[in-house]
């Protein structure tokens, strides 16, 4: 299933187009923000998503991690033309699609699904489920009747789910069971890209292991190409063949999973992949936690430079200055990139570093937090 | 002497459908300074049992104990129940938004809180101290910010201070119903260092309820495993992940993406939760359970000590031997197999 060596090998020989499914390309999403100013000449705008390009490759599950607010989920509602875009071009499939119009767009939407977090806010509690599951096919005009009722239960079954319950509402379903309608309704029209918005983190983890499992399948079976959600770390890097990390909406690094995971090259990747609990009370203690101090600045002034210098341990005035360029550091391979100009070399600790910039560009923090 | 003594805490609800089991006959302890971990999936009832101990689950019938320093929560006063809760037992909640009044400054719902407690403390020493907290949980500039409504702090700031507040009156008990669930990580991180420190500044006792077994590991002195409304194991939190007895906890930290492992199937535990309506006779997990046998469906099984480590105790038909186990796993296996064969 891993396609990760044969599109590697591709991408080397500079012929990578035939793998590629989907091609991000310098996208930038703006926000207008409404001016408190009386007279506003100049409006405010969120930089949501700002110059991010990627590519995901078929059959690949690509994992996007990031905080609240750094952008992932307005990536893929642009990828999936759900937001216009500001500037940059989406190409899926060979086609560029940013500029397609609403009609040019519905053969597209066949072959991108999203899946969405709530399982409880994604279904109308007063249809039945059934009804739910064949809206594609209602709204595309493909199949209706008893042909409609058919494909429904064979998707159904796809699933997981008792096909004879296709009459029930939503509230009779557990959280997992809806996931799985979620699941089936995406997969209508056996698409080719499915974006998985944070698919299991309303859910318990011994539902979520059902639900990741049956999408692993799925990707089998189907030869699904996944872009996948999440802030669990741990999660995407069971489900992500290659991850991209976000931070207020730049990619910080972008690599092949077990790359990311043992060879972290930005601070910020570092800081995030120390703050995830283990479930192991033994390592839990010897581990070195990199605290970062402060929130994630406002997305509408974002820093100069790097975004993360003001948070940075290993800050410099370069970072500052300048935004550092998204590219191999410290003789990675083409596909491990990182945009920082101080990367983390193999077995270096940054919670010993000391930013070394002026006080006011950085977040300091008072009381316990500054003493640690 | 414990803290916190709950002793067989039995809260169920009437409703339309039925009465709703919540809690069945749980008990644990808390000691003064530790940390209780208490896990499970929603549904478990680890919410209510900490809510109705707290006196917060109007309209339930609750039967059982809740000593804490020596007095019961369940029969007490409502006057007295108002001046331990918030001045004794300080009590954080997940959503930190909905958690504090959106219409008043952070600064005030904090004054209000001391105040309440101690009409002595003039409204200026109360700010004076509000401040004080805020600089503690890492509030920069807590001198502006006190005067901040809370829409204007951020999700983590928020969940700080709540805990400043909760802290506000030095309570010997802290009670954390998932307090880091809607945070991102790296805030994960600052909130939980922060509950650390103050725990061993201050030398309070926390509950923490978590289903994130992660955070358990990081903090948890003790662990207690809830399931359908019933502690299923509980132990030492080195025991509950190395040398657990109970088939619930065992799928639980199996069905974890494992952190270092290969990229392969999930463990996942089958079926759904149970419903607390009328639950079966047996064990509550005996439907899903992978070692399941005859007598789990008919008798329940009751807390016993399960193995070496002291107070390790599980709710468990199942023998301590490896080899038993295996057999029985196997044999349930089997079982299904030609069950779904024939279908």
């Amino acid at each position: 299933m891993r396609l990760d060596e044969t599109a590697a090998a591709a991408a080397e020989a500079g012929t990578g187009a035939a793998d590629v499914l989907l091609k991000v390309q310098n996208l930038v999403k703006y926000f207008p923000v409404s001016s408190t100013k009386l007279i506003h000449r100049e409006r405010d705008y969120v930089h949501a998503v700002d110059d991010v390009s990627l590519e995901v490759r078929r059959g690949e599950t690509l994992g996007l991690v990031g905080e609240t607010g750094c952008g992932k989920s307005t990536l893929a509602r642009c990828v999936a033309r759900l937001y216009d875009v500001t500037s940059g071009t989406v190409t899926f499939d060979g086609t560029d699609i940013t500029k397609f119009s609403a009609r040019r767009m519905r053969p597209f939407r066949r072959e991108i699904q999203m899946i969405f977090q709530d399982p409880y806010g994604s279904l109308n509690p007063r249809r039945r489920v059934g009804s739910i599951i064949g809206d594609p096919f209602a709204i595309h005009r493909t199949a209706r009747g008893a042909e409609r009722n058919r494909r429904v239960q064979e998707l159904m079954e796809l699933v997981g789910l008792n096909p004879e319950h296709y009459n029930r509402f939503p509230a009779e379903f557990s959280g997992g069971q809806r996931q799985r309608i979620g699941v089936a309704r995406a997969l209508a029209f056996r698409p080719k890209l499915i974006i998985c918005d944070e698919p299991v983190s309303a859910l318990d983890v011994s539902i979520q292991a059902q639900i990741l499992n049956l999408l692993s399948d799925l990707q089998r079976e189907l030869g699904l190409t996944y872009i996948f959600i999440a802030h669990d770390l741990s999660v995407v890097r069971h489900v992500s063949h290659r991850v991209a990390v976000m931070y207020l909406g730049k990619i910080a690094e972008q690599a092949p999973s077990e790359q990311m995971w043992v060879h972290p090259r930005h601070p910020y990747t570092d800081a995030l992949l120390s703050a995830v609990p283990l479930p192991d009370p033994e390592h839990a203690g010897q581990r070195e936690r990199i605290i970062l101090a402060g929130d994630v600045p406002s997305p509408i002034n974002p820093p100069s430079g790097c975004r993360f210098h003001p948070r940075c341990p290993k800050a410099r005035q370069a970072c500052v200055e300048a935004d550092p360029d998204l590219v191999p550091r410290l003789g990675d391979g083409a596909d491990h990139l990182a945009a920082c100009h101080f990367p983390v070399e193999d077995g270096e600790d940054i919670s010993l570093s000391t930013p070394a910039i002026a006080a006011e560009q950085r977040v300091v923090e008072s009381g316990l937090i500054a003493g640690a | 002497m414990a803290l916190l003594e709950v002793k067989d805490l039995n809260v169920s609800f009437r409703t339309d459908d039925g009465i709703v089991q919540a809690v069945r006959g749980v008990s644990f302890k808390v000691e003064p300074g530790q940390t209780l971990g208490i896990v499970g999936e929603s549904g478990s009832g680890k919410s209510v049992a900490t809510q109705t101990i707290m006196g917060l689950t109007r309209g339930a019938e609750v039967w059982g104990q809740a000593l804490f320093e020596g007095r019961d929560l369940l029969t007490m006063s409502r006057d007295d129940m108002v001046r331990v809760r918030g001045a004794k037992i300080g009590m954080i909640f997940q959503d930190p938004l909905s958690s504090l009044h959106p219409f008043y400054r952070v600064g005030w719902q904090i004054v209000e809180m001391i105040r309440l407690h101690d009409k002595a403390v003039s409204k200026a020493a109360a700010r004076k101290r509000a401040i004080e907290l805020l600089e503690l949980v890492g509030i920069p500039q807590p001198d502006r910010r006190v005067d901040d409504f809370p829409h204007q702090f951020s999700g983590g700031m928020r969940q700080r201070a709540m805990i400043a507040m909760a802290m506000a009156l030095n309570p010997a008990l802290l009670i954390a119903d998932e307090p880091t669930t809607a945070l991102d990580v790296t805030v994960q991180a600052q909130v939980l260092q922060m509950i650390s420190r103050l725990q061993e500044e201050f030398g309070t006792a926390v509950i923490l309820i978590t289903h994130d077994l992660g955070v358990i590991a990081e903090v948890a002195d003790d662990v207690v495993v809830m399931y359908g409304g019933m502690v299923m194991e509980q132990a030492d939190q080195v025991t509950i992940f190395t040398s657990y007895h109970h088939p619930y906890t065992e799928g639980l930290l199996q069905s974890l993406p494992a952190y270092g492992g290969e990229r392969e199937r999930l463990h996942s535990i089958p079926g759904q939760p149970p419903s607390p309506i009328s639950p079966p006779p047996g064990c509550p997990f005996a439907p899903r359970c992978a070692y399941v046998m005859d007598r789990c469906r008919t008798e329940l099984p009751p807390l016993t000590v399960a193995g070496t480590a002291p107070g390790h105790l599980s709710a468990c038909w199942l023998p301590r031997d490896q080899a038993t186990r295996e057999e029985l796993r196997r044999k349930v296996l089997g079982q299904s197999l030609t069950l779904s064969a024939e279908l």
